[in-house]
């Protein structure tokens, strides 16, 4: 299928888990997509980076549920700073390992799972539907009840996949693309390139094979699909452009030019955009 | 080469690497360019045994190019859960018990300032050893009560939370400063070469429990130092941090 068809298989307020971690391997093809359909009142749950500023500068969501929003090389991210700042969006702000639990516990069909972090910090006055539960053995401890983070759908982009949706990532972290496709009643995943089966295991061990077609209800090649996060060892971050997608929070007009420079048009558009950006960065004009 | 040359930058380097001297086999997640030489710097010399990673998904061996083991962040989740790590994280706001704010500055639901988010720090400060590093020591950072409680300090270490609760050193750039008081009230524990008392003091936006004599920041070694000018940091990106 295509980004397109991803996104038109979604709705508005739905919630959204989004794979990857700050500014590296992001659905970003995917999250475009988004950006071109019509779908507004989002719950985006994300280890966030430029796909949750992304959807916010454009206005597509109602709530973010994260620990943080980060471009990893630019600590804050831009995007979502405004939205916050403009009180725009609503948060859920949890301890990115109490976002794992959510996650873990919504794939075991849990109604929550126990954990120490949150105790004691304001991720609970922030969070007043969060409850504590109390161990009923002996030690008696009482603990963060972390209730499942159950998504609509889930978005992740890997290195490899086959038509199936046997999924493989490369590159050094999978980080939590799995737990986002199996905490989701439907998962998408981008890919950046779609191989035979067999072709699977000639790139890496078995082991890499994150996801299967069991866990995933669609498949989307998208060659430099998670530009301008990084997806190595395809690419790594696009610096040059992520600079000049963190520029376009300076003003409203400023998001527009890139809106229109790189937005407007379909994925193949942005690619090509893209390279003429990169072109132009290496002859320094 | 004598220790006395050492800059300002050098001092923090060593602070910041004797927050983990005597920690043994267990995750260094230094945040910050200075707490990552310190880290080094600790594991070159008194602290062998520190595992560090690359800042992705790989622990360095001490020789800091073989890739030794696998740490993606689902597995790093699990290490600060079972206690094996000790953090030296950033903050934006700290008060006097050590609670440290890294999300947003004002009210938090519509902030005037969003920052990082809480990320791990909730979840760290109820686990694991931390300890906090600050470049610029002003009372914007010392504050009297942060406006979002990310990582705990003492006051609010009650019950389960304070079970593994642990926090350690703030390092400044004026100081070393700890919570070994009776209330665990932070502490002026000793005051860089060349920055007085009430330096410190008039830095900070809350009363600061200091003794009577409050001694030096230990100067680097000589051989420390060539370490951290020949070795770690040839580039002195460490004196970019205080600038």
């Amino acid at each position: 299928m295509s980004a397109d068809d991803v996104a038109a298989e979604l709705r508005p307020g739905m919630t959204i888990g989004i794979g990857g971690w700050g500014s590296r391997r992001k659905p970003m093809a995917l999250v475009r997509a988004i950006l071109r359909s019509g779908l507004t009142d989002l719950t985006v749950v994300s280890y966030g980076g430029p796909d949750v500023g992304l959807l916010v500068a454009a206005g597509r969501v109602r709530r973010v549920v994260c620990g943080f929003v980060t471009l990893d090389s630019i600590p804050l991210e831009p995007h979502f700073r405004l939205g916050r700042q403009a009180g725009a969006i609503e948060l859920t702000e949890l301890d990115e390992g109490m976002l794992h639990w959510g996650l873990l516990a919504a794939a075991h069909r849990l109604p929550f799972l126990p954990i120490r972090a949150g105790l004691g910090s304001d991720v609970a006055r922030v969070n007043p539907d969060l409850r504590t539960v109390r161990s009923p053995y002996p030690d008696g401890e009482e603990l963060i009840a972390m209730p499942a983070l159950r998504l609509d759908a889930a978005l992740i982009h890997l290195n490899r996949a086959d038509a199936a949706g046997n999924g493989q990532y490369l590159g050094p972290d999978p980080y939590f693309d799995d737990l986002f496709c199996q905490a989701a009643d439907r998962a998408f995943l981008s890919c950046e390139r779609v191989v035979d089966t067999a072709a699977l295991l000639a790139a890496g061990p078995l082991q890499s094979l994150l996801v299967s077609r069991a866990m995933v209800d669609g498949v989307v090649e998208a060659p430099g699909g998670a530009h301008f996060t990084s997806c190595v060892p395809d690419y790594g971050r696009d610096e040059a452009f992520q600079a000049e997608y963190a520029a376009s929070a300076a003003s409203p007009q400023a998001w527009e030019r890139f809106r229109s420079c790189y937005l407007s048009g379909d994925e193949a558009a942005y690619q090509e955009a893209a390279r003429r950006f990169a072109d132009r960065a290496v002859a320094g004009t | 080469m004598r220790a006395g040359d050492a800059t300002r930058a050098e001092v923090c380097v060593v602070a910041c690497a004797e927050a983990w001297r005597g920690d043994g086999a267990i995750l260094a997640s230094p945040m910050g360019l200075i707490p990552g030489l310190g880290a080094r710097l600790a594991r070159l010399t008194f602290a062998p045994d520190l595992l560090l990673s690359d800042g992705e998904a790989c622990l360095l061996a001490p020789d800091e190019h073989t890739i030794e083991g696998w740490l993606p962040f689902r597995s790093v989740f699990t290490v600060v859960a079972a206690g094996r790590r000790h953090a030296m994280m950033g903050a934006a706001q700290l008060d006097r018990y050590g609670n440290q704010n890294i999300s947003c500055i004002g009210d938090w639901a519509r902030p005037r300032a969003q920052l990082l988010g809480v990320r791990g720090a909730p979840g760290n400060t109820v686990n694991h050893p931390v300890s906090y590093w600050v470049p610029r020591h002003t009372p914007r950072v010392f504050v009297d009560a942060v406006d979002m409680v990310c990582g705990i300090g003492y006051d609010r270490a009650a019950g389960g939370a304070g079970r593994f609760h642990d926090l350690r050193v703030v390092v400044t750039n004026l100081a070393v400063l700890d919570f070994a008081t009776p209330d665990h009230a932070m502490r002026l524990r000793s005051v860089h070469p060349g920055v007085t008392v009430a330096d410190v003091v008039a830095a900070t936006g809350f009363p600061l429990a200091a003794a009577d004599q409050v001694p030096a920041t230990r100067l680097p070694t000589p051989a420390e130092l060539r370490l951290i000018r020949g070795r770690l940091d040839p580039g002195g990106l460490r004196e970019k941090e205080l600038a």
